[in-house]
């Protein structure tokens, strides 16, 4: 059996991933860990290898996960390391909790200077859950205002380490790199699974390829895949055959098989990045084994209507949004219709940043202008028959005569911030209808605030206000806890009487009122003078609770008209027409689209 | 209406030059007298080289604007009428227009003016008080104002304009004292300007730096719509937004630029149109006289589209007390008003901006305080 001389035995392979804050290191230490063991060259060195978009690159964060594996030696033996990128952002912990599930241990780094944040934390907690065996790094201990001996006390608190088990680095230095490595070998166990069982491969991520349709990632637990295999994905109970199977190097490297432990990625022809979810089990067709734990299906949680600036740019806008879906599988959407705004869609997504971030990828990637219409959550509305109906958009909101309640998604909320921006982060807290669970603190001056609050006011201007406080010191994680009735109404904006049905939102009674007068005050300074007054309200069903007034245009005429000026006031007139063609009409009143994104920004 | 006016031209000389600047006006002038002569002759220059411009064309009227024309000599003016008169087709009768300070008409000047032909005045006199005049840096008083009307009657002019400015804010400005003043004189014509702030000149610093502040757009219109009243009484034809006359004598040239007649202008930052095109001169005196000496007019061209001639049509016929006809055509471009535009054309008239009279839109009083809007409205994409 040749085949076993160049195959891997499980003992040498390790599985981990890296557990760290936005901005603590995480892509500079993946960066080192490669060049270390010689996985790339200097020439082909990027500055953050594992991020390839630009976008994750400019926010720092990795958005979509990925995985690199190594080769290292380690006392005359040679060890596989595969490296299981997760992404940074709550909005992302799905995803995360899978890379999480695919490994055998992970990397605990943190900022020396920066100490714990909220996002480490519910990682590390989620790490710890799945049994990772955890190594505790230091990083930036180079930096002046670095604090080793404080930040490593948080740290043993946090996992109950020996303080000298703390790996000193500096990532940027190249400090403590090989004893990262001689950590992963020694102290990660390997992974463990039967090569014979029927097959359980776990998939942990997806990319598109425009040439190759989909790349799935995964890691195989039980039994071993070859190339040629009838598979089946267990949850989407679709069957391909793996056309390509492989490792994952800087490049996709071709292998015959991938064996119990290791990790790897299928080519099989599949277009569309929905059928692919995270968290699903492939098998054998013919040998088929039960589904590994922890599947779900994930489900937007805030959605957006999505609208050209140019009306005619629909068609365009589609065509973007099927490519952007290609690989963004959580992205979904469909086309809605508003009065005000025309022919667009609504559109699901994970949370606020993901929506931000698709926001920014048609702009960016697709070139399109967009209008994003407030945000909102999935209410239940909960009928007076005890049926349930979940509402995206209040547009959906049924006739309140039929509505017993409605139930809104809260969410508990860890902040971990310095202790002198507890009194302004509580504020804000009880301003979006929260309650504190939880104080806890860290240290002398670092403090974890829990807190239950509706999703509802976190998708809406929390997350600025909350750096805003606490000049960037805070860091927030949050998770859905579930469906609690409040009181909730639909809040519309007529101009002139008539509705304008991307303006409207749903809000809390309490903050209905608050909340009309900002966004009638806002519109008042936007809305162009038009020939005739224009009375913008605020109103609930019929009752108009805020009201402010456009004057009428009174006097707009040149005084002098004669051989030289006729060019130059055609001209002006020509220009100020075309400005206004990217107006929306609701009624007689022309409505700039800085009115629509006014609501996003209610400050 | 249209059959007059398709043969009949106008022809407008800009002479650049001012004694002092007002503090309101951005229209080109030079208050260096040096290059005047030798402007003078260029300007000659080009009036022989533009001799083709108007093609056989009649001319009806010709127009010294400027600057102030008044502080040509009665020897420079017959000298530049005169290149007119040999290089042009002029009609019998020809209204000729120049436009004057008050402090420029002594006597002997009136009666040396009537000599080289000028038929028509128009008199800068802009306000009667005198904080005002003195506010906005005019070179006269109120009484050299009135004297110097009084003047040009007796010298035999029958048909003169006087130039007014309201909308000054200043405390003590009585608007009424300004048209009461304004009517005693009995002049033929008023042009009445809501003043307008432009960048570059000094009340536009003013304006930018915060030290001068406009009237409200509400006291604005009070005033314009005053004006439009007192004026009507007083027996004066409103037939253009500024402009008001006894029957018959409107500004034979002014309407030339409204109703698309061909104007050929010399002289710097002058503007000329032949149907298709409009092209203005460059407007510095000593690049001008560098390019004409060489024979060459600095001017720039714009062709101008069937689109774009009717929103010019559009834009000037709102303007005026005919209006606009409700089918418009240029070249092969027709639209219909009534049928492209209907919905906003009963708006109009139910808001009582305008009338719609024998296939003809037109601004009522309250329309007219609003004319670049509704002109804007109705324009055609481009």
């Amino acid at each position: 059996m040749a085949i076993f001389a160049i195959s891997l035995s499980m003992d040498h392979i390790r599985n981990f991933c890296i557990i760290a804050h936005i901005d603590h290191g995480k892509s500079t230490l993946a960066d080192r860990l490669l060049e270390s063991t010689n996985t790339v060259t200097d020439r082909e060195m990027q500055e953050q290898l594992l991020d390839n978009m630009d976008l994750e690159r400019e926010r720092g964060i990795t958005i979509k996960s990925h995985a690199v594996q190594m080769d290292f030696q380690h006392e005359g033996t040679r060890y596989v390391l595969n490296l299981i990128d997760t992404p940074g952002h709550v909005d992302f912990s799905y995803e995360v909790s899978r890379s999480i599930a695919a490994c055998e241990g992970a990397l605990l780094v943190v900022d020396a200077s920066q100490g714990i944040e909220a996002q480490t934390i519910s990682n590390l907690y989620l790490a710890l859950e799945h049994d990772l065996e955890i190594i505790p790094v230091l990083n930036k201990i180079d930096l002046p205002g670095a604090a080793p001996e404080e930040v490593t006390d948080q740290i043993v608190d946090l996992i109950g380490c020996d303080p000298d088990e703390v790996i000193h680095a500096s990532a940027k230095e190249g400090l403590g790199i090989d004893e990262i490595l001689e950590a992963i070998v020694t102290k990660i166990p390997p992974p463990s699974g039967d090569p014979e069982a029927p097959l359980q491969a776990m998939i942990f991520d997806s990319v598109f390829n425009s040439y190759r349709g989909i790349e799935v990632y995964f890691r195989v637990f039980n039994g071993t895949i070859k190339t040629g295999d009838e598979v089946q994905f267990i949850n989407t109970g679709r069957t391909y055959e793996a056309d390509e199977i492989g490792i994952l190097r800087l490049k996709q490297e071709p292998r015959k098989e991938i064996s119990t432990g290791n990790v790897g990625y299928l080519i099989s022809g599949i277009k569309v990045a929905k059928e692919v979810k995270v968290g699903d089990t492939i098998t054998h067709v013919d040998r088929p084994a039960k589904p590994l734990k922890g599947f779900e299906d994930v489900k937007p949680m805030v959605f957006a209507g999505i609208y050209p600036v140019e009306t005619s740019e629909y068609e365009e806008l589609r065509a973007s949004m099927e490519k952007l879906q290609l690989n963004d599988a959580s992205l979904v959407w469909e086309p809605e219709t508003s009065a005000a705004l025309g022919f667009g869609f609504r559109c699901g997504f994970l949370g606020m940043l993901h929506m931000e971030i698709v926001q920014e990828r048609l702009e960016r990637e697709f070139d399109m202008t967009v209008i994003t219409t407030v945000p909102s959550v999935a209410f239940h509305a909960i009928g007076t028959d005890g049926s349930l109906t979940q509402v995206n958009a209040p547009s959906e909101l049924p006739d309140p005569t039929y509505v017993s309640h409605i139930e809104e998604p809260f969410i508990r909320a860890q902040i971990i911030t310095k202790s002198e921006y507890i009194g302004p982060i509580m504020a804000l807290c009880m301003d979006k209808r929260g309650q504190i669970k939880n104080q806890v603190y860290l240290t002398s001056d670092r403090v974890e605030l829990s807190f239950e609050l509706p999703l509802s006011e976190v998708v809406f201007d929390f997350f600025d206000r909350l750096k805003t406080i606490s000049r960037g010191y805070a860091s927030l994680d949050y998770e859905l806890i579930g469906y609690r009735q409040s009181n909730m109404v639909k809040l519309d904006i007529m101009l002139n009487g008539e509705k304008v049905d991307a303006l409207s939102a749903i809000v809390h009674r309490d903050k209905a009122y608050e909340w009309g007068k900002r966004l009638c005050e806002k519109l008042r300074g936007l809305l162009p003078r038009q020939m005739f007054e224009i009375a913008i309200q605020a109103a609930i069903g019929t009752k108009v609770i805020a009201r402010e007034t456009v004057r009428a245009l009174r006097k707009n005429v040149l005084a002098k008209c004669y051989g030289g000026d006729i060019t130059r006031k055609r001209k002006l007139l020509e220009k100020q027409k075309k400005g206004k063609k990217r107006m929306r009409q609701v009624g007689n009143v022309e409505i700039p689209q800085e009115a629509f994104m006014a609501v996003l920004k209610l400050d | 209406m249209n059959k007059s006016n398709d043969s009949l031209a106008g022809i407008y000389i800009h002479i650049p030059f001012c004694k002092q600047a007002c503090h309101y006006c951005d229209f080109h002038f030079s208050t260096n007298s040096q290059l005047r002569d030798q402007l003078i002759k260029m300007i000659s220059g080009e009036l022989v080289l533009q001799r083709g411009y108007l093609g056989d064309q009649i001319v009806e009227t010709i127009y010294f604007g400027g600057g102030t024309p008044s502080l040509l000599s009665p020897h420079q003016i017959s000298g530049l009428l005169s290149t007119v008169y040999d290089n042009f087709t002029i009609c019998d009768q020809p209204e000729i227009t120049l436009e004057a300070n008050p402090d420029d008409l002594n006597t002997e000047y009136l009666e040396n003016l009537r000599a080289t032909g000028i038929n028509r005045l128009s008199i800068g006199i802009q306000s009667f008080q005198q904080e005002v005049l003195q506010w906005m840096n005019r070179a006269h008083t109120q009484e050299e104002a009135c004297n110097s009307f009084h003047r040009a009657r007796s010298s035999g002019f029958d048909n003169i304009n006087i130039d007014l400015i309201y909308g000054i804010p200043l405390e003590q400005y009585q608007q009424q004292d300004d048209l009461k003043q304004a009517l005693e004189l009995a002049p033929e014509h008023i042009s009445a300007y809501n003043l307008t702030i432009e960048p570059g000149t000094l009340f536009g610093h003013q304006l930018k730096k915060g030290s001068l502040v406009e009237i409200d757009e509400e006291t604005a219109a009070a005033q314009f719509l005053y004006t439009m009243e007192t004026l009507d009484s007083a027996g004066y034809q409103h037939y253009e937004i500024s402009n008001y006359c006894r029957p018959g004598k409107q500004s034979g040239h002014n309407l030339g630029y409204w109703n698309g007649s061909y104007y050929l202008g010399v002289g710097p930052s002058a503007h000329s149109f032949n149907g298709m095109s409009r092209q203005s001169n460059i407007s510095n005196n000593a690049a001008y006289i560098r390019s004409l000496e060489k024979e060459q007019i600095p001017s720039e061209v714009e062709l101008l589209s069937a689109r774009q001639r009717l929103n010019e049509k559009i834009l000037l016929g709102l303007r005026r007390e005919i209006g606009i006809a409700l089918e418009l055509c240029v070249d092969t471009l027709a639209i219909n008003l009534n049928a492209s535009r209907g919905n906003y054309l009963s708006r109009l008239v139910s808001q009582e901006l305008a009338i719609i009279e024998k296939n003809r839109l037109i601004l009522t009083d309250k329309g007219k305080l609003l004319a670049d809007s509704i002109a804007e409205d109705l324009f055609l994409d481009i």
